[in-house]
């Protein structure tokens, strides 16, 4: 009692101070409504969409809105919403969370099921299932993503090529059309590009060779280890093969972002990308508008082409004070019209599957037809399994991949240090006490 | 002889100049950088060409920067006088007084200034999450005194011994509490000794990042180094090195102003606890 | 004889009043947590929920159980960490010391402008280490670099070096960069203790004709051996806590990943605060050791003033 009362009497003192010194947090209350913090995206169009939407909502409902600003990168991103969630601060009340974060962050979210469960049955249903962690609905899905090949229409017609159907396909062309190229003087031009810095990208882009190879997706639903077979390796060691002969060496170091730079430059036949940097490619200052083309990810020899499942969902933090209207906005952003809007104006693909059989949305951005079975086939990474421990295995995953296209190492040996991390991670997380 | 002398002088000069070089040409190519706007930014050329404000203006206008040196301020100012606030006194017993376990208490707060941050991050995390102080400028106040504390309780513990014993004989003849002598004698003695430590307190805590990074969160709460590291740009389409060059240059150029006011205090200061110890 | 008594007794009553608050706050900040961090190493908490938890025992550190070993002393990217830090410490602070002392000894030659080279070699010393390491970051940009652009001028290179990414360049890099951001302290701390020295010795070798390289190794060596002693514990224990630098220049990539990159990578981003307190504790016991016998070399402070 005595102990309880000091500390909340601490509290209380701690807390006075904290708005002497922050001076005052006051914003909250000036203006009758709800102060709504959002954490939605960091820079460029997805910045302007969310704020923009978001604005309007506020001025509809007369409350408002505070765009959180986050770090462009996503591990970064996510470090901060776990300290900000685990401290159980209220700063944010609304987070763009990453598709394989639901597990993760879950026991910090508001069940949205009871208000928005009937909009999210109208999504892709992988994202309904990739959402509804231990019984409550945790997150809205507000735009799908996929990896997709893009490439130069106009280089691939003047050699007379098709757009690769496998990774052999794609090797050769790139190999082919880099060599003449830079015969003719284009000496910049390289064959392929895509994310190979070891960060979650590259877990990314591991995923689908592995898995476009029959290689399977690394951790199988019951936790096993399943990547250390033949096709994994072949697929790793084949990817290895493209550094410094159809990828610049520079692309260990490459984002998406970093490889969109590349391609949109027109300093590369292939990149491996999110349908985002469609929009952009045909952008009014591009110098490559009208060159490009998109595809889905070639395959191995007896595989299928396989994109990583991605996507941003929003989420309501379970610490917010203003719980009603922070679910308000939720709604209002995840739409239809909102995300139409996004679909035309940013290329952002929608969650909600009725709108790819909408007119406009299809005439701004043709590609999306051929996106949706990508979208209904797409492959999730090992998120589920690995639950809580996500970021752990991925870690594990991109360095291993990382080792292998470095030069440092075998696919074979890389695979068994990594299937030992992965132990290691399961003993901690004492995986094999617990039945999923 | 002479020509001798004279090439040996010669070549002193030029190692001298090219010491010189390395340690400012950073600094240099950073306010160079600072100065240029768009693809020009990318030329890598040593000349600043056509000089623009625009990242600075940027800098200012589309992030809080404002606001975090401002954070980086309060929290500077407040480490620097609670740390000399506490160890005046804790330096006077030290420095004057015979006590029992006095040399032991003194290693340990040596001890502690080598401590690494990161050892102390978990028990930390846990303190600041029970005070509610969680993104908020209190919690690393709080936080900083662990490497300022030991550092001007020991420095300020050798000036002190340093001082003459003669005029504190007096006071206490004259029946001057302990009190008193700390804050009517010592203290205007101690004013250079002050300065020296508080300005290498206000160093150190404007350059911490470990637990400024794991602190704060919000761009409003973070201080200068934190914002710096995390800058964005405000678009897609440029990385943002102008931004952050501009903003470099705006928080080291004060830095480097003070120190090289203050250079030659700074230098006994830094020499001080660790000599004479 | 009584009236030294009753000084010492006035001092006396107040210093522990005096010391007192100090303690505590030292007791909150340091002490406290340092002990709940050992506390952590020995469970298996996590930052979703702090106050749940098992108490393990030395699992995080070492344990063998279902046919392997776990735990950080096994863990091959800790060892990765340790053998980074340990490199990265014993490189850099070998060239700051031999390159102060250099330093401290061009600068230490009577010639006009000596003040302005002084304050030359404070600048590097005065930026903050984030931005150094921005600073650095960019110019090493393997596109827009200029290093890169100044070696390929020059004639060195024909290509891009990627200095930070993908290569064990990274490591080098980020010595140079600590090594021109602390090479100025360590020129500092020799350059005051060489101003101590006594002029007439040197005065003495020179009629002798003793060669100058002669003169610095027999003489001025030991002479200055005591400040070059502080200088390097100081900078081992530096570098041996390392974090700032190696996370804003490469991230927590293996290649560079320090110990402390790693322990916080394992508390923040992986949330496993057991694991990574168990790693923060290992720091903190390879430091205590440094430290511990630093201490040990010291003169015993109460004599009044050493030397």
């Amino acid at each position: 009692m005595g102990l309880r009362g000091l500390f909340a009497s601490w509290k209380s003192v701690a807390a006075a101070l904290a708005a002497l010194v922050a001076l005052g947090p006051a914003q909250a209350q000036r203006e009758g409504g709800a102060h709504i913090a959002i954490a939605c995206g960091a820079l460029g169009i997805e910045l302007e969409l969310c704020r923009d939407a978001a604005q309007e909502w506020a001025a509809q409902t007369g409350n408002t809105v505070e765009i959180v600003n986050t770090p462009n990168s996503s591990s970064d991103r996510f470090q901060l919403y776990v300290q900000l969630l685990s401290s159980q601060s209220a700063d944010i009340d609304v987070l763009q969370i990453d598709v394989v974060w639901a597990g993760m962050l879950q026991s910090h979210l508001a069940d949205l099921e009871e208000p928005l469960g009937d909009r999210v049955d109208a999504m892709f249903p992988a994202l309904g299932a990739n959402n509804r962690v231990n019984g409550k609905l945790v997150a809205v899905p507000w735009y799908i993503d996929a990896g997709v090949l893009y490439y130069r229409k106009d280089l691939l017609d003047k050699y007379g090529y098709a757009p690769p159907k496998t990774w052999d396909d794609l090797t050769r062309i790139a190999t082919a059309i880099q060599k003449a190229e830079r015969a003719e003087g284009n000496g910049r031009l390289w064959g392929y590009v895509f994310q190979a810095k070891a960060y979650e990208g590259l877990t990314c882009n591991a995923l689908e060779w592995v898995a476009s190879h029959g290689g399977g997706s690394f951790l199988g639903l019951d936790r096993a280890f399943t990547a250390d077979n033949p096709q994994a390796r072949t697929a790793l060691n084949r990817a290895a093969g493209w550094i410094g002969t159809i990828a610049p060496r520079g692309v260990l170091n490459y984002d998406e972002e970093a490889s969109r730079g590349v391609f949109q430059t027109g300093n590369a036949v292939f990149m491996r990308n999110w349908p985002y940097a469609w929009a952009l490619a045909q952008g009014a200052e591009s110098p490559v508008r009208g060159k490009v083309g998109v595809v889905a990810l070639p395959k191995g020899p007896d595989g299928k082409s396989a994109a990583a499942l991605g996507g941003w969902h929003l989420a309501v933090s379970r610490y917010s004070r203003h719980r009603e209207e922070a679910i308000d906005l939720v709604r209002y952003l995840t739409r239809a019209e909102e995300q139409k809007r996004r679909a035309i104006v940013g290329a952002y693909n929608p969650t909600l599957t009725a709108l790819y059989d909408d007119r406009e949305v299809i005439a701004a951005n043709p590609f999306f037809a051929t996106l949706y079975p990508a979208f209904e086939n797409a492959v999730a990474r090992p998120a589920r399994p690995a639950g809580a421990r996500y970021n752990q295995v991925s870690d594990a995953i991109w360095r291993a991949s990382y080792d292998v296209l470095q030069g440092d190492s075998k696919a074979g040996p890389a695979l068994t240090r990594l299937e030992d991390e992965i132990a290691r991670i399961a003993y901690r997380a004492r995986w094999s006490e617990q039945a999923e | 002889m002479k020509s001798n002398r004279l090439i040996k002088n010669g070549a002193l000069v030029l190692l001298w100049i090219v010491v010189a070089l390395f340690l400012l040409f950073p600094f240099y190519y950073a306010v160079v950088s600072s100065f240029r706007e768009g693809s020009a930014i990318f030329e890598a050329s040593l000349w600043p060409g056509d000089p623009t404000l625009a990242n600075y203006r940027a800098v200012m206008t589309d992030q809080p920067f404002a606001k975090n040196i401002l954070n980086s301020l309060i929290v500077a100012f407040s480490v620097v006088v609670l740390s000399l606030g506490l160890a005046t006194f804790a330096s006077y017993a030290f420095g004057r007084a015979k006590f029992k376990g006095r040399r032991l208490l003194l290693y340990t707060i040596l001890g502690v200034s080598m401590f690494p941050q990161v050892a102390v991050l978990s028990g930390l995390f846990e303190i600041v999450r029970l005070f509610g102080l969680y993104n908020n400028l209190l919690s690393l106040v709080f936080s900083y005194m662990i490497f300022t504390l030991p550092f001007t309780v020991w420095v300020l513990t050798s000036f002190m011994r340093d001082l003459p014993v003669e005029i504190e004989e007096a006071a206490i003849m004259d029946g001057a509490s302990s009190w008193t002598i700390v804050t009517k004698v010592f203290l205007p003695l101690l004013a250079p000794a002050l300065v020296t430590t508080g300005l290498l307190a206000f160093i150190a805590a404007w350059n911490e990042f470990l637990f400024a990074l794991s602190f704060t969160l919000t761009n409003e709460q973070r201080t200068v180094p934190v914002a710096i590291a995390l800058i964005t740009g405000a678009s897609q389409y440029e990385l943002p090195w102008g931004n952050i060059m501009a903003a470099s240059v705006i928080v080291t150029v004060p830095m480097i102003v003070l120190v090289l006011i203050f250079q030659r205090k700074l230098v006994a200061g830094l020499t001080a606890g660790a000599v004479k110890g | 004889m009584s009236r030294r008594s009753a000084i010492d007794a006035a001092r006396a009553r107040s210093a522990w009043l005096f010391v007192t608050p100090m303690l505590v706050v030292l007791a909150v900040v340091a002490a406290w947590p340092l002990a709940r961090t050992i506390w952590f190493s020995m469970t298996n908490a996590t930052l979703v929920d702090l106050t749940t938890y098992d108490f393990i025992w030395f699992d995080n550190f070492v344990v063998h159980a279902e046919g392997r070993w776990y735990g950080i002393f096994t863990d091959p990217q800790w060892l990765r960490a340790l053998w980074n830090t340990l490199v990265f410490a014993a490189v850099s602070v070998s060239l700051e010391l031999v390159l102060g002392v250099i330093v401290a000894l061009i600068v230490n030659a009577s010639l006009p402008g000596r003040g302005l080279m002084r304050a030359a070699m404070l600048v590097p010393w005065a930026i903050p280490t984030v931005v150094s390491a921005k600073i650095w970051q960019w110019m090493l940009n393997d596109q827009f670099g200029v290093v890169n652009a100044m070696l390929e001028g020059a004639g060195f290179t024909d290509g891009p070096i990627a200095w930070l990414g993908g290569s064990s360049l990274a490591m080098v890099s980020i010595i140079m960069v600590d090594v021109w951001k602390t090479t100025p302290f360590v020129a500092l701390l020799v350059l005051a203790a060489l101003q101590t020295l006594p002029k007439e010795i040197y005065e003495a070798a020179k009629v002798d004709g003793i060669h100058p390289v002669k003169v610095f190794f027999k003489v001025t060596l030991p002479l200055i051996k005591p400040a070059l002693v502080v200088a390097v514990i100081f900078r081992l224990l530096d570098a041996m806590r390392m974090f700032d630098l190696v996370y804003v220049m490469t991230g927590s990539s293996e290649e560079t990943m320090t110990l402390s990159v790693f322990a916080r990578q394992a508390l923040v981003s992986f949330q496993d605060v057991g694991y990574g307190s168990a790693a923060s504790t290992g720091l903190f016991l390879i430091i205590a050791m440094i430290t511990v016998i630093y201490i040990m070399t010291l003169k015993p402070l109460g004599q009044e003033k050493a030397a």
